[in-house]
Protein backbone atom coordinates (compact mmCIF):
# COMPACT_ATOMS: atom_id res chain seq x y z
CA UNK A 1 0.00 0.00 0.00
CA UNK A 2 0.56 3.41 -0.06
CA UNK A 3 3.47 5.58 -1.89
CA UNK A 4 4.59 3.16 -4.22
CA UNK A 5 0.87 2.18 -5.24
CA UNK A 6 0.28 5.82 -5.60
CA UNK A 7 2.91 6.51 -7.97
CA UNK A 8 1.94 3.63 -10.04
CA UNK A 9 -0.92 5.07 -10.48
CA UNK A 10 -0.21 8.62 -10.86
CA UNK A 11 2.08 7.16 -14.17
CA UNK A 12 -0.92 5.40 -14.94
CA UNK A 13 -3.24 8.10 -15.04
CA UNK A 14 -0.97 10.69 -16.32
CA UNK A 15 -0.17 8.32 -19.35
CA UNK A 16 -4.02 7.44 -20.20
CA UNK A 17 -4.79 11.68 -19.90
CA UNK A 18 -1.61 12.48 -21.73
CA UNK A 19 -3.27 13.88 -24.99
CA UNK A 20 -5.37 16.19 -22.42
CA UNK A 21 -1.89 17.41 -20.78
CA UNK A 22 -0.29 17.40 -24.26
CA UNK A 23 -3.26 19.53 -25.80
CA UNK A 24 -3.42 21.86 -22.56
CA UNK A 25 0.09 22.44 -22.42
CA UNK A 26 -0.43 23.29 -26.00
CA UNK A 27 -3.57 25.93 -25.08
CA UNK A 28 -1.20 27.73 -22.29
CA UNK A 29 1.88 28.11 -25.23
CA UNK A 30 -0.68 29.36 -27.57
CA UNK A 31 -2.61 31.56 -25.06
CA UNK A 32 0.95 33.23 -23.90
CA UNK A 33 2.21 33.39 -27.44
CA UNK A 34 -0.55 35.76 -28.80
CA UNK A 35 -0.77 37.54 -25.47
CA UNK A 36 3.08 38.23 -25.46
CA UNK A 37 3.01 38.98 -29.81
CA UNK A 38 -0.21 41.26 -28.90
CA UNK A 39 0.59 42.99 -25.90
CA UNK A 40 4.54 43.39 -27.30
CA UNK A 41 3.11 45.13 -30.42
CA UNK A 42 0.79 47.44 -28.24
CA UNK A 43 3.12 48.07 -25.62
CA UNK A 44 5.64 49.50 -28.19
CA UNK A 45 3.20 51.94 -29.08
CA UNK A 46 2.12 52.93 -25.56
CA UNK A 47 6.20 53.28 -24.68
CA UNK A 48 6.69 55.48 -27.94
CA UNK A 49 3.49 57.84 -26.63
CA UNK A 50 4.51 57.86 -23.16
CA UNK A 51 8.30 59.28 -23.69
CA UNK A 52 7.40 61.02 -27.40
CA UNK A 53 3.96 61.77 -26.82
CA UNK A 54 2.01 65.24 -26.78
CA UNK A 55 0.86 66.39 -23.35
CA UNK A 56 -2.82 64.97 -23.68
CA UNK A 57 -2.01 61.40 -25.47
CA UNK A 58 1.17 61.50 -22.56
CA UNK A 59 -1.73 61.51 -19.85
CA UNK A 60 -3.77 59.35 -21.63
CA UNK A 61 -1.41 56.63 -21.93
CA UNK A 62 0.14 57.14 -18.33
CA UNK A 63 -3.83 56.94 -16.93
CA UNK A 64 -3.90 53.62 -19.28
CA UNK A 65 -0.81 51.44 -17.75
CA UNK A 66 -1.47 53.21 -13.97
CA UNK A 67 -4.80 51.89 -14.18
CA UNK A 68 -3.75 48.46 -15.58
CA UNK A 69 -0.84 48.42 -12.98
CA UNK A 70 -2.92 48.87 -10.58
CA UNK A 71 -5.54 45.79 -11.36
CA UNK A 72 -4.35 42.40 -9.96
CA UNK A 73 -4.95 40.20 -13.24
CA UNK A 74 -7.64 37.90 -12.05
CA UNK A 75 -9.18 40.97 -12.09
CA UNK A 76 -8.65 41.97 -15.22
CA UNK A 77 -9.25 38.67 -16.45
CA UNK A 78 -12.75 38.67 -14.88
CA UNK A 79 -13.50 42.39 -16.33
CA UNK A 80 -12.82 41.46 -19.26
CA UNK A 81 -14.90 38.01 -19.49
CA UNK A 82 -17.98 39.32 -17.47
CA UNK A 83 -17.68 42.88 -18.72
CA UNK A 84 -17.43 42.89 -23.00
CA UNK A 85 -20.38 40.77 -22.77
CA UNK A 86 -22.79 43.15 -21.74
CA UNK A 87 -21.51 45.47 -23.86
CA UNK A 88 -22.27 43.16 -27.18
CA UNK A 89 -18.84 41.95 -27.36
CA UNK A 90 -19.21 38.57 -26.20
CA UNK A 91 -16.48 36.94 -26.22
CA UNK A 92 -15.48 33.22 -25.75
CA UNK A 93 -13.21 32.49 -22.79
CA UNK A 94 -10.20 32.26 -24.73
CA UNK A 95 -10.18 35.35 -26.70
CA UNK A 96 -11.34 36.76 -23.37
CA UNK A 97 -8.35 35.29 -21.52
CA UNK A 98 -6.00 36.79 -24.20
CA UNK A 99 -7.48 40.23 -24.20
CA UNK A 100 -6.94 40.67 -20.46
CA UNK A 101 -3.43 38.76 -20.25
CA UNK A 102 -2.64 41.48 -23.79
CA UNK A 103 -3.66 44.17 -21.81
CA UNK A 104 -1.49 43.26 -18.90
CA UNK A 105 1.69 42.59 -21.46
CA UNK A 106 1.24 46.01 -23.36
CA UNK A 107 1.51 48.27 -19.93
CA UNK A 108 4.47 46.04 -19.01
CA UNK A 109 6.29 46.36 -22.30
CA UNK A 110 5.30 50.03 -22.10
CA UNK A 111 6.94 50.86 -18.84
CA UNK A 112 10.12 49.01 -20.19
CA UNK A 113 10.12 50.69 -23.30
CA UNK A 114 9.79 54.06 -21.63
CA UNK A 115 12.47 52.68 -19.50
CA UNK A 116 15.04 52.63 -21.59
CA UNK A 117 14.10 54.95 -23.92
CA UNK A 118 14.85 57.30 -21.13
CA UNK A 119 17.70 55.47 -19.61
CA UNK A 120 19.58 56.48 -23.18
CA UNK A 121 22.08 59.92 -22.10
CA UNK A 122 20.34 62.99 -23.81
CA UNK A 123 23.92 63.64 -25.17
CA UNK A 124 22.88 61.09 -27.89
CA UNK A 125 19.79 63.35 -29.20
CA UNK A 126 21.78 65.89 -29.20
CA UNK A 127 24.90 65.21 -31.27
CA UNK A 128 22.69 62.90 -33.67
CA UNK A 129 20.83 66.54 -34.39
CA UNK A 130 24.10 68.32 -34.65
CA UNK A 131 24.70 66.14 -36.98
CA UNK A 132 21.82 67.32 -38.78
CA UNK A 133 19.42 63.82 -38.41
CA UNK A 134 15.76 63.90 -38.25
CA UNK A 135 13.96 62.55 -35.71
CA UNK A 136 13.44 59.36 -37.56
CA UNK A 137 16.48 59.11 -38.45
CA UNK A 138 17.48 59.43 -34.82
CA UNK A 139 15.27 56.92 -33.24
CA UNK A 140 16.09 54.60 -35.97
CA UNK A 141 19.76 54.20 -35.78
CA UNK A 142 21.06 56.06 -32.52
CA UNK A 143 18.04 55.55 -29.97
CA UNK A 144 16.32 52.56 -30.84
CA UNK A 145 19.48 50.07 -31.30
CA UNK A 146 20.62 51.31 -28.14
CA UNK A 147 17.10 51.26 -26.25
CA UNK A 148 16.75 47.60 -27.52
CA UNK A 149 19.96 46.41 -25.18
CA UNK A 150 18.16 47.12 -22.42
CA UNK A 151 14.49 45.79 -23.54
CA UNK A 152 15.74 42.43 -24.59
CA UNK A 153 16.49 40.76 -21.31
CA UNK A 154 13.43 42.39 -19.48
CA UNK A 155 10.81 41.37 -22.39
CA UNK A 156 12.19 37.99 -22.19
CA UNK A 157 10.96 38.32 -18.21
CA UNK A 158 7.34 39.49 -19.44
CA UNK A 159 7.26 36.46 -21.28
CA UNK A 160 8.20 34.24 -18.82
CA UNK A 161 5.28 36.26 -16.17
CA UNK A 162 2.83 35.85 -19.18
CA UNK A 163 3.47 32.36 -18.84
CA UNK A 164 2.67 32.17 -15.23
CA UNK A 165 -0.33 34.20 -15.87
CA UNK A 166 -1.82 31.80 -18.40
CA UNK A 167 -3.05 29.88 -15.28
CA UNK A 168 -5.53 32.17 -14.36
CA UNK A 169 -7.34 31.68 -17.24
CA UNK A 170 -8.32 27.96 -15.53
CA UNK A 171 -10.79 29.99 -13.90
CA UNK A 172 -12.54 31.62 -16.33
CA UNK A 173 -12.73 28.03 -17.99
CA UNK A 174 -10.10 28.50 -20.65
CA UNK A 175 -8.76 24.28 -21.56
CA UNK A 176 -5.10 25.04 -20.58
CA UNK A 177 -2.30 23.21 -18.91
CA UNK A 178 -3.79 23.93 -15.11
CA UNK A 179 -8.04 23.53 -15.81
CA UNK A 180 -6.64 20.14 -17.93
CA UNK A 181 -4.63 19.18 -14.65
CA UNK A 182 -7.36 20.28 -12.44
CA UNK A 183 -10.19 17.90 -14.36
CA UNK A 184 -7.89 14.97 -14.24
CA UNK A 185 -7.47 15.90 -10.05
CA UNK A 186 -11.33 15.79 -9.82
CA UNK A 187 -11.34 12.12 -11.89
CA UNK A 188 -8.90 10.72 -10.48
CA UNK A 189 -7.81 12.09 -6.67
CA UNK A 190 -4.39 12.65 -6.88
CA UNK A 191 -3.79 16.05 -6.28
CA UNK A 192 -0.48 15.69 -4.53
CA UNK A 193 1.21 13.98 -7.92
CA UNK A 194 -0.81 15.74 -10.52
CA UNK A 195 -0.55 19.39 -8.60
CA UNK A 196 3.39 18.33 -8.16
CA UNK A 197 3.38 17.33 -12.07
CA UNK A 198 1.47 21.06 -13.00
CA UNK A 199 4.75 22.52 -10.72
CA UNK A 200 7.37 20.66 -12.67
CA UNK A 201 5.26 21.43 -16.07
CA UNK A 202 5.47 25.00 -15.26
CA UNK A 203 8.92 24.99 -13.86
CA UNK A 204 10.32 23.35 -17.28
CA UNK A 205 8.92 25.71 -19.18
CA UNK A 206 9.79 29.14 -16.87
CA UNK A 207 12.99 27.91 -16.33
CA UNK A 208 13.20 28.12 -20.34
CA UNK A 209 12.77 31.31 -20.59
CA UNK A 210 14.54 32.46 -17.90
CA UNK A 211 17.81 30.84 -19.32
CA UNK A 212 17.01 32.17 -22.57
CA UNK A 213 16.68 35.69 -20.69
CA UNK A 214 20.04 34.95 -19.33
CA UNK A 215 21.52 34.23 -22.70
CA UNK A 216 20.16 37.35 -24.43
CA UNK A 217 21.15 39.31 -21.44
CA UNK A 218 24.92 38.39 -22.21
CA UNK A 219 24.26 38.59 -26.00
CA UNK A 220 22.80 42.15 -25.59
CA UNK A 221 25.36 43.54 -22.96
CA UNK A 222 27.70 46.28 -24.51
CA UNK A 223 31.25 44.68 -24.70
CA UNK A 224 33.50 46.12 -22.14
CA UNK B 1 -27.20 50.07 -26.31
CA UNK B 2 -29.23 51.25 -24.00
CA UNK B 3 -27.80 50.68 -20.89
CA UNK B 4 -27.71 52.91 -17.99
CA UNK B 5 -24.83 52.71 -15.43
CA UNK B 6 -26.61 52.07 -12.48
CA UNK B 7 -24.57 51.53 -9.10
CA UNK B 8 -27.06 51.36 -6.52
CA UNK B 9 -26.48 47.57 -5.98
CA UNK B 10 -23.10 47.82 -5.74
CA UNK B 11 -23.35 50.79 -3.27
CA UNK B 12 -25.93 48.39 -1.09
CA UNK B 13 -22.57 45.74 -1.05
CA UNK B 14 -20.10 48.14 -0.64
CA UNK B 15 -19.80 47.73 2.76
CA UNK B 16 -18.91 44.12 1.69
CA UNK B 17 -16.31 45.36 -0.75
CA UNK B 18 -14.81 47.36 1.88
CA UNK B 19 -14.48 44.08 4.47
CA UNK B 20 -12.91 42.05 1.07
CA UNK B 21 -10.37 45.43 0.66
CA UNK B 22 -9.61 44.93 4.08
CA UNK B 23 -8.86 41.33 4.07
CA UNK B 24 -7.04 41.30 0.77
CA UNK B 25 -4.60 44.03 2.78
CA UNK B 26 -3.76 41.97 5.76
CA UNK B 27 -3.75 38.60 3.83
CA UNK B 28 -1.19 40.77 1.98
CA UNK B 29 0.86 42.46 4.90
CA UNK B 30 0.75 38.94 7.41
CA UNK B 31 2.17 36.92 3.89
CA UNK B 32 5.31 39.64 3.54
CA UNK B 33 5.76 39.59 7.64
CA UNK B 34 6.45 36.14 7.23
CA UNK B 35 8.30 36.56 3.84
CA UNK B 36 10.11 39.07 5.14
CA UNK B 37 11.96 36.65 7.62
CA UNK B 38 12.29 34.25 5.34
CA UNK B 39 13.75 36.22 2.80
CA UNK B 40 16.23 37.84 5.21
CA UNK B 41 17.45 34.00 5.92
CA UNK B 42 17.46 33.04 2.54
CA UNK B 43 19.58 36.65 1.43
CA UNK B 44 21.84 35.88 4.59
CA UNK B 45 22.23 32.13 2.79
CA UNK B 46 22.84 33.71 -0.70
CA UNK B 47 25.54 35.70 0.37
CA UNK B 48 27.15 32.93 3.02
CA UNK B 49 30.66 31.90 1.99
CA UNK B 50 29.78 27.84 2.36
CA UNK B 51 28.55 26.07 -1.14
CA UNK B 52 26.37 23.94 1.81
CA UNK B 53 24.54 27.17 2.60
CA UNK B 54 24.25 29.21 -0.91
CA UNK B 55 22.98 25.81 -2.75
CA UNK B 56 19.50 25.44 -1.10
CA UNK B 57 18.88 28.98 -1.49
CA UNK B 58 19.42 29.59 -4.95
CA UNK B 59 17.06 26.23 -5.71
CA UNK B 60 14.34 27.53 -3.98
CA UNK B 61 14.52 30.87 -4.92
CA UNK B 62 14.95 29.40 -8.45
CA UNK B 63 11.83 26.80 -7.92
CA UNK B 64 9.78 29.87 -6.52
CA UNK B 65 10.43 31.96 -9.09
CA UNK B 66 9.29 29.90 -11.72
CA UNK B 67 6.22 28.74 -10.63
CA UNK B 68 3.31 30.13 -11.08
CA UNK B 69 1.70 31.19 -7.96
CA UNK B 70 -1.65 29.92 -8.76
CA UNK B 71 -0.56 26.63 -8.77
CA UNK B 72 1.48 27.18 -5.56
CA UNK B 73 -1.58 28.05 -3.79
CA UNK B 74 -3.57 25.36 -5.00
CA UNK B 75 -0.87 22.93 -4.17
CA UNK B 76 -0.72 24.05 -0.79
CA UNK B 77 -4.70 24.08 0.27
CA UNK B 78 -5.64 20.69 -2.08
CA UNK B 79 -2.61 18.65 -1.93
CA UNK B 80 -0.62 19.40 1.72
CA UNK B 81 -3.09 17.74 3.18
CA UNK B 82 -2.02 14.61 1.40
CA UNK B 83 1.29 15.02 3.28
CA UNK B 84 -0.55 15.24 6.92
CA UNK B 85 -0.35 19.15 7.06
CA UNK B 86 -4.34 20.13 7.21
CA UNK B 87 -4.22 24.07 6.97
CA UNK B 88 -7.06 26.71 6.83
CA UNK B 89 -8.10 28.29 3.85
CA UNK B 90 -6.46 31.48 5.38
CA UNK B 91 -3.61 30.18 7.05
CA UNK B 92 -2.81 28.06 3.94
CA UNK B 93 -3.39 31.19 1.68
CA UNK B 94 -1.05 33.32 4.61
CA UNK B 95 1.62 30.44 4.11
CA UNK B 96 1.51 30.56 -0.05
CA UNK B 97 2.04 33.91 -0.04
CA UNK B 98 5.01 34.08 2.86
CA UNK B 99 6.59 31.24 0.56
CA UNK B 100 5.90 33.29 -2.48
CA UNK B 101 7.13 36.62 -1.49
CA UNK B 102 10.08 34.94 0.26
CA UNK B 103 11.92 33.75 -2.69
CA UNK B 104 11.34 37.10 -4.33
CA UNK B 105 12.33 39.26 -1.08
CA UNK B 106 15.58 37.11 -0.94
CA UNK B 107 16.88 38.83 -4.06
CA UNK B 108 15.93 42.31 -2.94
CA UNK B 109 17.32 41.99 0.78
CA UNK B 110 20.55 40.21 -1.39
CA UNK B 111 20.65 43.26 -3.89
CA UNK B 112 20.50 45.28 -0.77
CA UNK B 113 23.54 43.36 1.05
CA UNK B 114 25.63 43.77 -1.32
CA UNK B 115 24.87 47.82 -1.61
CA UNK B 116 26.17 48.08 1.72
CA UNK B 117 30.19 49.11 1.50
CA UNK B 118 32.32 45.94 3.11
CA UNK B 119 34.41 49.10 4.86
CA UNK B 120 31.49 49.24 7.62
CA UNK B 121 31.71 45.81 8.25
CA UNK B 122 35.38 46.31 8.67
CA UNK B 123 35.13 49.37 10.91
CA UNK B 124 32.76 47.67 12.66
CA UNK B 125 35.40 44.83 13.69
CA UNK B 126 37.59 46.98 14.19
CA UNK B 127 35.61 48.79 16.89
CA UNK B 128 35.02 45.77 18.43
CA UNK B 129 31.78 44.52 17.32
CA UNK B 130 31.26 40.45 17.49
CA UNK B 131 29.80 39.09 13.72
CA UNK B 132 26.38 38.72 14.64
CA UNK B 133 26.75 42.76 16.33
CA UNK B 134 28.04 44.14 13.30
CA UNK B 135 25.13 42.11 11.11
CA UNK B 136 22.49 43.45 13.56
CA UNK B 137 23.07 47.10 14.33
CA UNK B 138 25.33 48.27 11.44
CA UNK B 139 24.15 46.10 7.87
CA UNK B 140 20.76 45.51 8.85
CA UNK B 141 19.25 48.54 9.42
CA UNK B 142 21.51 49.85 5.85
CA UNK B 143 20.63 47.19 4.26
CA UNK B 144 16.55 47.62 5.15
CA UNK B 145 16.27 51.48 4.25
CA UNK B 146 18.60 50.89 0.52
CA UNK B 147 15.60 47.98 -0.10
CA UNK B 148 12.90 50.18 1.15
CA UNK B 149 11.49 51.00 -2.44
CA UNK B 150 11.98 47.31 -3.61
CA UNK B 151 10.03 46.53 -0.81
CA UNK B 152 7.32 48.53 -1.40
CA UNK B 153 6.66 47.34 -4.74
CA UNK B 154 6.81 43.81 -3.75
CA UNK B 155 4.05 44.83 -1.17
CA UNK B 156 2.22 46.26 -3.96
CA UNK B 157 2.80 43.31 -6.28
CA UNK B 158 1.82 40.80 -3.25
CA UNK B 159 -1.47 42.96 -2.29
CA UNK B 160 -2.30 42.48 -6.26
CA UNK B 161 -1.91 38.81 -5.59
CA UNK B 162 -4.29 38.55 -3.04
CA UNK B 163 -6.57 38.54 -5.66
CA UNK B 164 -6.05 35.04 -6.00
CA UNK B 165 -7.61 33.89 -3.11
CA UNK B 166 -11.01 34.17 -4.41
CA UNK B 167 -9.70 30.91 -6.02
CA UNK B 168 -10.18 28.60 -2.28
CA UNK B 169 -12.76 30.79 -1.70
CA UNK B 170 -11.62 33.23 0.74
CA UNK B 171 -13.77 36.36 0.65
CA UNK B 172 -10.87 38.84 0.09
CA UNK B 173 -12.46 42.07 -2.58
CA UNK B 174 -12.12 39.76 -5.58
CA UNK B 175 -14.23 37.36 -4.20
CA UNK B 176 -16.67 39.63 -2.88
CA UNK B 177 -16.96 41.17 -6.52
CA UNK B 178 -17.38 37.94 -8.42
CA UNK B 179 -20.71 37.64 -5.64
CA UNK B 180 -21.92 40.82 -6.19
CA UNK B 181 -21.59 40.17 -10.03
CA UNK B 182 -23.88 37.40 -10.25
CA UNK B 183 -25.93 38.47 -7.79
CA UNK B 184 -26.71 41.70 -9.28
CA UNK B 185 -26.04 41.61 -12.93
CA UNK B 186 -24.65 45.00 -12.63
CA UNK B 187 -21.20 43.69 -14.35
CA UNK B 188 -19.78 47.03 -15.61
CA UNK B 189 -20.55 48.55 -12.44
CA UNK B 190 -18.89 46.21 -10.14
CA UNK B 191 -15.89 45.73 -11.91
CA UNK B 192 -15.20 49.83 -12.19
CA UNK B 193 -16.01 49.96 -8.89
CA UNK B 194 -13.91 46.56 -7.82
CA UNK B 195 -10.65 48.14 -10.33
CA UNK B 196 -11.00 51.69 -8.67
CA UNK B 197 -10.75 49.74 -4.77
CA UNK B 198 -7.27 48.45 -6.20
CA UNK B 199 -6.07 51.13 -8.27
CA UNK B 200 -6.68 53.54 -5.49
CA UNK B 201 -5.26 51.08 -2.78
CA UNK B 202 -2.25 50.49 -4.83
CA UNK B 203 -1.64 54.56 -5.30
CA UNK B 204 -2.27 54.90 -1.60
CA UNK B 205 0.19 52.42 -0.64
CA UNK B 206 3.04 54.02 -3.34
CA UNK B 207 2.62 57.09 -1.75
CA UNK B 208 3.29 55.69 2.05
CA UNK B 209 6.16 54.18 0.49
CA UNK B 210 7.54 57.27 -1.22
CA UNK B 211 6.86 59.36 2.27
CA UNK B 212 8.77 56.11 4.57
CA UNK B 213 11.08 56.26 2.33
CA UNK B 214 11.82 59.90 2.74
CA UNK B 215 11.71 60.13 6.36
CA UNK B 216 14.54 56.96 6.67
CA UNK B 217 16.51 58.66 3.65
CA UNK B 218 20.03 58.18 4.75
CA UNK B 219 21.19 61.69 5.47
CA UNK B 220 23.89 63.09 3.15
Amino acid sequence: MGMMMDLAAFFDQAWVARLAILKGLGTTVAVSALAICLGTILGVGVGLALTYGARPLRWLTRGYTDFIRGTPVLVLVFASYYVLGTVGLDLPPFEAGVLALTVFCSSHVGEIVRGALQAIPAGQSESAKAIGLTFTQTFAYVLAPQALRQILPAWVNTAAEMVKASTLLSIIGVGELLLRIQELISRTFLSLDFYFFAGVLYFAVNYAIERFGRYVERRSALPT
Amino acid sequence: MGNTLNFAAVWRSFDLLLEGLALSLGLAFAGILIGCVIGLIVAFSLTAKAQLWRRPARLYVTIIRNTPILVLILFAYFALPELGLALSKTNSFILTLAIYSGAYLAEVFRAGLAAVPTGLHEAGLAIGLREGQIRNSVILPLMLRNVLPSLGSTFISLFKDTSLAAAIAIPELTFEARKINVESFRVVETWIVTCLLYVATCAALAALIRYAERRLAIPR
